[in-house]
């Protein structure tokens, strides 16, 4: 079906991406528009964490390490100097091909590495076959057993950038070149960049969304939140269950892996910051937020409390506030932030009249 | 009769030390209703989840169509035409009865993920089809005027037949229905034996666990005794309820 009711709320936010670069222009403050930018590359983590969490049932600790791997794939590919290595023939067939480039980078040293879309097509690649890997044997396991699983598999990437050289250890990888698309389209997080990076930023998240949406309406999307409801009849009834939660793993895999690449192209730059399990529980925190099964509470709750975080909003209490959030959220609004309050709900609040 | 759908040979399944389902061997003929009886802890549940792959047997064969099945997944074991329902009702809560009975259409569509990420115009027509499909199906149960509610808001009795409604959606040649008068007051039981039979005369052989004993006796064409995992008795009906040892079990030595 065409189901056009479910896109209008695109549409919405669409115009309201617009409406807010006019108020951002008017009122002198464009400067929001960078970690506008950067909360929107977050949200589409928390967009596919959404899919997983809320749609499949399934719980990741893991999900800034995916992050990290996209993002630090590009960053190594795009950053790696093969100048040294030029003149050999391996090195000539790829030039030849057109997948190297070179430049300058701020130093003025000459560079010659990979294309980035290059880069961002083995990152897509290399995070599809980690969580493949990883979700074989771990998407068998159930609720604290798979949290504790996807927990290891985050502390192993932390550790695995923050400690080995190629990946820059604690000082993480700076000087990644910026990402050209289409014409003088570019991700790159220079000023002058600023209002059309804002907008890239913006079709990614509303093209994620749209991807998501139409997932959630379709056959497979009823068979996740079948899974979800009761795997047992779900199985039952012919639902490859084992199946369906890896794709979907794989799937919000590779939605954190673009954000991670996007985002690091970005800023220039990627840290083991971004690998973190603070990070990971600020995403399940976030999805916790917006409601877990509301694809748009994610999306929005992604993007403000990012946006707020990298404002500085939190202070020193960053990550404190979101633990915060999500034992507050646990406790008082197990439904999310955004689910329209039933009316009923809030009467029965209230002290019954006695019928004399 | 006709040839057997399913059969089962030398199936055994332990639990620790117990039995739980011990050398049953038994056939059910294409287009009859059979029943499992036998006292609590029979091993009858068990059996179900043998045939339906939920356990996989220790020693012996699930055949269905004449091929094994036996260490098949219950995804695939459904794909192949085999469909049950819970002894406990499982329901999809959250989702509309509409919704439920769509999702028992799963093993006669296609769409895939990108397909359905990208909702390809191919998914719209099959969309339509699976809803049209579970409309259909919820009328012939009188569950129409339902088909908007949420599943968990229904009566206990309507979730049943909910689910039978789920069940039928996959298309199933063989319907296995654990205790399916289980919790159901006598005019429901009724309306149930009815529904049942009309299941059988369109075609779906009906393999049945079951307590209620007028149900059982009413309506099946075949029964399967078990006690303690083992086969006691096999026949119509009519000779089961004149079996010795099928009275023993039910009600004590003293009345053989």
């Amino acid at each position: 079906m065409m189901r056009l009711r479910i896109y209008y709320p695109v549409l919405a936010v669409a115009a309201l991406v617009v409406v807010l670069h006019i108020v951002l222009a008017a009122s002198g403050n464009t400067y929001y528009m960078t970690q506008i930018t950067m909360s929107a590359y977050y949200a589409l983590v928390v967009i596919g964490l959404c899919l997983l969490m809320g749609y499949a049932g399934q719980i990741s600790l893991g999900h800034a390490g995916f992050f990290a791997i996209g993002g630090y794939t590009v960053a190594v590919l795009t950053t790696c100097n093969l100048t040294s290595v030029r003149e050999t023939p391996a090195i000539g067939l790829l030039r030849s091909l057109g997948l190297l480039v070179q430049w300058q980078d701020l130093y003025g040293r000459e560079i010659l590495s990979f294309q980035p879309w290059l880069a961002f097509l083995a990152a897509m690649l290399l995070t599809v076959l980690i969580a493949l890997v990883i979700g074989l044997p771990v998407i068998r396991l159930k609720g604290h057993y798979l949290a504790m699983a996807t927990l290891g598999f985050g502390l192993i990437i932390y550790r695995t950038v923050l400690g080995a050289k190629t990946f820059g250890q604690a000082d993480g990888i700076s000087n990644v070149p910026a990402f050209g698309l289409v014409g003088s389209l570019q991700v790159n997080g220079r000023a002058p960049f600023r209002v059309q990076n804002y907008y890239i930023a913006w079709v990614a998240v509303l093209a994620a969304m749209v991807l998501s949406l139409n997932l959630i309406h379709s056959r497979v999307g009823r068979a996740l939140r079948s899974i979800h409801q009761s795997e047992e009849a779900a199985h039952s009834l012919g639902i490859d269950t084992y199946r369906y939660k890896l794709a979907t793993f794989i799937l919000s895999a590779l939605f954190a892996a673009v954000g991670g690449a996007l985002l690091t192209h970005y800023n220039g730059s990627i840290g083991p910051s971004e690998a973190t399990v603070i990070k990971s529980v600020r995403y399940v925190a976030i999805v916790a937020v917006g409601g877990m099964d509301n694809l748009w509470g994610a999306m929005i709750m992604g993007v403000l409390l990012n946006f707020l975080s990298l404002r500085g909003v939190f202070g020193s209490f960053d990550d404190a506030v979101f633990g915060a959030i999500l034992i507050g959220v646990m406790i008082f609004a197990p439904q999310g932030l955004l689910r329209v309050p039933r009316l009923r709900a809030v009467t029965s609040l209230l002290p019954r009249r006695s019928h004399g | 009769m006709g040839s057997a759908l399913l059969e089962t040979r030398h199936l055994h399944r332990s639990f620790g030390g117990v039995h739980a389902v011990k050398d049953v061997s038994m056939k059910v003929r294409t287009g009859t209703i059979k029943a499992v009886i036998g006292p609590n802890g029979a091993g009858k549940t068990t059996l179900f989840n043998l045939i339906a792959g939920t356990t996989t047997p220790q020693r012996g064969e699930v055949l269905f169509r004449d091929k094994p099945i036996t260490t098949w997944k219950p995804h695939a074991i459904a794909a192949m035409g085999i469909a049950r329902t819970f002894q406990t009702t499982k329901l999809f809560p959250h989702m509309t009865v509409q919704e439920n009975v769509m999702v028992g259409r799963h093993p006669r569509t296609h769409s895939g993920f990108l397909a359905g990420m990208l909702n390809l115009p191919c998914t719209w027509r099959e969309d339509r089809e699976t809803q049209t499909r579970a409309t259909e199906i919820l009328a012939d149960l009188g569950l129409a005027s339902y088909a908007c509610e949420t599943a968990s808001n229904l009566s206990f009795g309507r979730q049943r037949l909910v689910e039978f409604a789920r069940a039928l959606a996959t298309e199933p040649a063989l319907l296995l229905l654990d205790e399916p008068a289980a919790g159901l007051n006598i005019y429901e039981t009724q309306e149930l034996s009815r529904l049942i039979l009309r299941i059988r005369d369109r075609g779906v052989t009906c393999l049945i666990v079951e307590h209620d004993m007028s149900l059982v006796m009413d309506i099946s064409d075949e029964v399967l005794v078990l006690d303690q995992g083992q086969k006691i008795a096999e026949g119509p009906p009519a000779q089961i309820q004149r079996d010795p040892d099928v009275i023993r079990i039910y009600l004590g030595d003293d009345h053989a």
